[in-house]
């Protein structure tokens, strides 16, 4: 899967905030689809950001995550023009990642 | 944070993703295994599939959590469509290592957990899914310790379909 995630990285003083979205249906298993089957549980499990080779943030997410998740968040010590590495794994095995970098 | 703010906040990131997509197309390709077979593991199965309070949080940190006013907990009073409720936790503590967050009611009660390393504040939002009127509860790990701030959400339409 590539494409799926947005992110938007600014920097204010040496705090960079971040934002992201990704697109991912975020199935919880609870909600049945039109023939009345339930749809199985198809969620986002980690989503980590690395900055200069270090994770500055990671997010581990249950099915009750909206769909299409947003995020947003703040760390100190980046500067504009550095490299901000997003990546996420689902239940299911499935991932992708998007190097952004900070404005 | 307001709902307003927040869709602005989106439209900004849509905007960049014209640049964004771009630069993702080319990085696609590249293949991250290591990363999936490496954080999968890391993932807390136990503390999300519990149903109770306190065994989550034990679960997941091994301890209990106390009440605490410099955990804020921004959530709305009443959320129209429980599908997209908007929560935001930050806190006043020093070192805080995790955020955790709670929605009582919902069928496995632990909705997200948030790992802070040092160098990153403690504030963190995202957008829930509430099954019904349901008290939520932010937990957040500090100097080894938990501290805990709740809020009552009134949801008009749940978020678990059904």
């Amino acid at each position: 899967m590539a494409g799926t995630i947005r992110v938007r990285a600014t920097t204010s003083g040496d705090t960079v905030e971040v934002q992201s979205l990704i697109r991912h249906p975020m199935d919880s298993g609870f909600v049945k689809d039109a023939k009345g089957e339930l749809i199985p549980a198809h969620h986002i499990e980690v989503v980590q950001f690395e900055h200069a080779g270090k994770t500055v943030f990671t997010a581990l997410w249950g099915p009750a995550v909206s769909k299409d998740p947003y995020l947003k968040f703040s760390f100190k010590g980046g500067k504009a023009g550095d490299d901000l590495k997003v990546s996420w794994v689902d239940n299911k095995g499935t991932s992708d990642s998007l190097v952004a970098k900070i404005q | 944070m307001n709902e307003t703010s927040d869709a602005l906040a989106r439209r900004t990131i849509l905007k960049g993703a014209i640049a964004g997509g771009l630069a993702g197309f080319g990085l696609g390709a590249f293949p991250f295994p290591a990363f999936a077979d490496a954080d999968a593991k890391e993932w807390p199965a136990d503390a999300f599939k519990s149903k109770n309070e306190a065994e989550t949080i034990k679960a997941l940190y091994g301890k209990t959590a106390e009440a605490s006013d410099k955990v804020s907990l921004d959530a709305p009073e009443i959320a129209e469509n429980g599908a997209v409720v908007p929560i935001a936790v930050s806190s006043t503590l020093p070192g805080v290592t995790g955020i955790a967050l709670l929605v009582l009611e919902n069928p496995n009660i632990l909705a997200a957990a948030y790992k802070i390393p040092a160098g990153t504040q403690a504030s963190v939002a995202n957008r829930l899914k509430m099954a019904k009127t349901s008290k939520v509860v932010a937990i957040v790990e500090s100097g080894g310790k938990l501290y805990s701030a709740t809020k009552e959400v009134k949801v008009t339409v749940g978020g678990c379909g059904g």
